[in-house]
């Protein structure tokens, strides 16, 4: 019984909510890493592009709640969603097409990029202020938990509680769904593996017969695709604040270099072992152990490696460590 | 130096933005205005010490900014006496525990260079270091933390002149730069981008957590300053004399004694604000030419040309037998140096420490766009950077407040759409900032102040 206590404890804390943060994070990472691996730089405004997103999802949300038009137990924001994904992408085309094309033919160094994309950021981050404004906004609705952990004690018997909220179920759902769509996209489809190609070898790729345009064209959309749907289960899950999605970037980025950047497979992986990480790292273990060791052995201490204030630095660390002993990551990068 | 067109341009842009919003604002605004343009300025040529003179991309500035702020507090703020007594020694043993730490760690990656195991051995040693640090600093720095939890809890400074802080916040900077250096600098371009940013978020986050150093959230206030208190001033009888003397002709068209007394305090108090900040002025002015004057002299000296060859052209430099790798660490160390002076003088200005105010849009790209729009590896450039940025930053929230009051002029006052976009004009800002870096970076990607090429 113990045992089965502890289990259930661990997933409640830890395995739950890290899957959930974790699909968050690799959906978002390996947007950063498809734009790495075609285009060829570190979008700094990637953050802002999926806090853009998820604002237009809200709006949309908000129009359709007050024509009262729901999804029933689903949050009406799913509906609202592929608005969302199309404004997205017409924003991101417009960025590319007003920006970074230029850069783009004149062959400039990956700074330069950086750089410009640092004005888009500012830009974007203006442009969802002024439109939404700086606060939290909660557009969650439908019904909200799964199981509860109270029903789940009175269902099993146990002490332990596990509660399953069912933003966390959607935002598996949906990140198995956008990955394995995206997997067999990039791995089967003619267009896919071109776009693999000119990834992995620009010039090559030309001589081949392959239009740069149009792969940067897919690029952008799957990259909107993915930042919007991230974005937006992110706010389901936790809350929107403009604010918060700037910060996410940098585990985002954390998550992509570990998986080795360029590589949306070990994006994937990435995304999950800093989410397990910060959570794991962060969790006291003290009634874990209550439970499994003998009662003479109880821990007095919290048996916690790193208190929770630390969370955003574990996954800094863990780059660190990374870029120290495998500077192309876990996964080897820079082939999608 | 003083025939160079670009010292001229920079200074005229100066005075000139300082006055005018001195007469159409006030002198109070202009004045602060003016000292936070000089410090950005400061901040503005350490970047570009780094990225306009060796092309090294920092994107760490927040958490060397902090370490500034922090050197402010560690140094200024008088020591607490019971902390000390209740968690000073813990904290000790543990500061020599992390010692002995980092020298086992060195002494592994020197002793044994190619053992199979070496790298598992030293990560195996960090990991168990952490948790065993926290077991012996834990007690004291909750000891500590306890103590006027709501006034100090923290162990308090070592009670010298603020002024001395500036310079210790440079040195604790290049320490941590030479860390951050040693860990990044091998990196290429854009991973060192994203890990120095990665590291400013380690920093702050330390900043602001480890409330028995810098009492983190809670904040520090009420530092010390280099420069007078307007209550002393507002009491000393030569400073009203001053005042009584450069206003006499007002003074003398008010006949009646005691509404003159009236107006002469006003003045008094008034003044006595302007006067403080003119003395920050002064003191921030001095700070930026003698950056500024040395600066010069290295970018022009054989040094600044070997770093310009080294940034062109690494492989020929390297060639030319150039240690890179050294001259890497050390100009990175020298321009985190110069923004840490710059973020303990921020901290001095403004009078306290907020860790929780460090965030990357204020403090490390708004610095980068300063430099960008300015011109890279152009000191005078970065300036002027500082000087027009800083002036879009304060200025565009009543600029945007005017445009949009123009424009919506026809509508209602209750008008959903007027009164929103009146409540979002502070973040006109940013717009105005990335629009700006976004044309420099396409019609003048050299900056406004370009590098001047040197042919000798």
């Amino acid at each position: 019984m113990d045992f089965l206590n502890s289990i259930i404890l661990l997933t409640n804390f830890i395995i739950v909510p890290g899957i959930t943060y974790g699909s968050q994070l690799a959906l978002g990472a390996i947007g950063v890493t498809l734009i790495y691996g075609v285009l060829r730089f570190a979008n700094f405004a990637y953050g802002d592009l999926m806090a853009f997103g998820t604002m237009i999802v809200i709006l949309v949300t908000w129009f359709l709640q007050s024509k009262g038009i729901t999804f029933g137990l689903l949050p009406t924001a799913l509906l609202a969603l592929p608005v969302g994904i199309l404004l997205t992408i017409a924003v991101s085309l417009f960025f590319d097409k007003t920006v970074f094309e230029y850069y783009r033919n004149k062959k400039s160094d990956p700074v330069t990029f950086i750089v410009v994309s640092l004005g888009i950021m500012f830009v974007l981050n203006a442009v969802v202020r002024i439109i939404i404004g700086p606060n939290d906004i909660n557009f969650m609705d439908g019904h909200k938990f799964i199981m509860k952990a109270r029903e789940f004690k009175q269902m099993t018997g146990l002490n332990e509680g596990l509660a399953l909220k069912s933003t966390q179920v959607i935002t598996l759902i949906t990140t198995i769904i956008t990955c394995s769509i995206l997997f067999y996209f990039l791995n089967k489809t003619k267009t896919g593996k071109s776009m693999r190609a000119y990834s992995n070898n620009e010039d090559l790729a030309l001589l081949s017969g392959i239009d740069p345009k149009k792969i940067v064209l897919l690029t952008w959309i799957i990259v909107s695709i993915l930042a919007t749907v991230a974005g937006t289960l992110y706010g389901l899950d936790k809350s929107f604040k403009p604010f918060t999605y700037f910060n996410n970037l940098l585990p985002i980025f954390a998550a992509t270099i570990v998986g080795g950047i360029g590589n949306p497979l070990g994006a994937f992986y990435g995304g999950f072992l800093i989410a397990f990480s910060e959570i794991g790292l962060t969790y006291a273990y003290k009634k874990f152990f209550k439970y499994i060791m003998p009662e003479t052995l109880e821990p007095s201490t919290l048996i916690q490696f790193i208190s929770t204030d630390y969370k955003f630095a574990i996954s800094f660390a863990i780059l660190i460590v990374v870029l120290i002993f495998r500077p192309n990551g876990i996964f080897k990068g820079k082939v999608i | 130096m003083i025939k160079n067109s670009d010292f001229k341009i920079c200074f005229s842009v100066m005075t000139i933005l300082t006055i005018l919003v001195g007469l159409f604002q006030s002198w109070g605004i202009a004045l602060s205005m003016l000292n936070l343009c000089l410090i950005s300025a400061v901040m503005a040529m350490g970047v570009n010490i780094q990225w306009g003179f060796a092309g090294l991309i920092n994107f760490g500035v927040m958490g060397f900014l902090a370490i500034g702020g922090l050197a402010t507090v560690l140094i200024s703020v008088p020591p607490v006496p019971e902390a000390w007594s209740a968690g000073g020694i813990g904290i000790l043993i543990s500061g020599l525990f992390l010692f002995s730490v980092v020298f086992s760690v060195l002494i592994i990656n020197k002793r044994l260079p190619n053992h199979k195991y070496k790298n598992y051995f030293i990560f195996l040693i960090i990991i168990l270091s952490i948790p065993l640090l926290k077991f012996i600093a834990g007690p004291s720095i909750s000891r500590i933390e306890s103590i006027n939890a709501a006034t100090s809890g923290f162990l308090g400074g070592a009670n010298l002149p603020i002024i001395f802080s500036w310079f210790v916040g440079a040195i604790l900077c290049a320490l941590v730069a030479f860390v951050v250096g040693k860990v990044c600098l091998g990196l290429r371009s854009d991973y060192l981008a994203i890990s120095t940013l990665l590291v400013s978020g380690i920093i702050i986050t330390i900043v602001k957590h480890e409330e028995w150093l810098s009492r983190g959230v809670k904040n520090v206030i009420g530092l010390k300053r280099p420069v007078p208190y307007e209550v002393d001033l507002q009491n000393s009888e030569w400073f009203i004399k001053l005042v009584e003397f450069l206003n006499s002709s007002k003074l003398s068209n008010v006949l009646d004694f005691d509404e003159r007394a009236s107006f002469l305090n006003q003045l008094v108090i008034s003044s006595s604000g302007v006067f403080v900040k003119l003395c920050f002025s002064l003191i921030f002015l001095a700070v930026v030419l003698i950056i500024l004057y040395f600066s010069e002299k290295a970018l022009n000296s054989p040094w600044g040309r070997m770093m310009r060859a080294i940034r062109d052209n690494e492989e020929a430099a390297k060639a030319m037998g150039k240690n890179v790798v050294k001259q890497h660490l050390f100009i990175f160390m020298l321009g985190s140096a110069i923004i840490g002076f710059a973020g303990a003088m921020l901290v001095t200005y403004d009078g306290l420490f907020t860790p929780s105010s460090y965030q990357p849009l204020r403090y490390t790209f708004l610095i980068w766009v300063m430099v960008l729009l300015g011109g890279t590896g152009n000191n005078y450039g970065a300036i002027l950077g500082g000087f027009v940025v800083w002036f879009i930053w304060i200025q565009s929230a009543p600029f945007a407040l005017l445009v949009i009051n123009i424009l919506t002029s026809h509508l209602d006052e209750t008008n959903y759409i007027k009164e929103h976009l009146l409540n979002s004009v502070p973040y006109f800002r940013y717009l105005m900032m990335g629009l700006g870096l976004l044309l420099v970076m396409r019609y003048r990607p050299k900056g406004l102040l370009p590098e001047k090429i040197i042919k000798n």
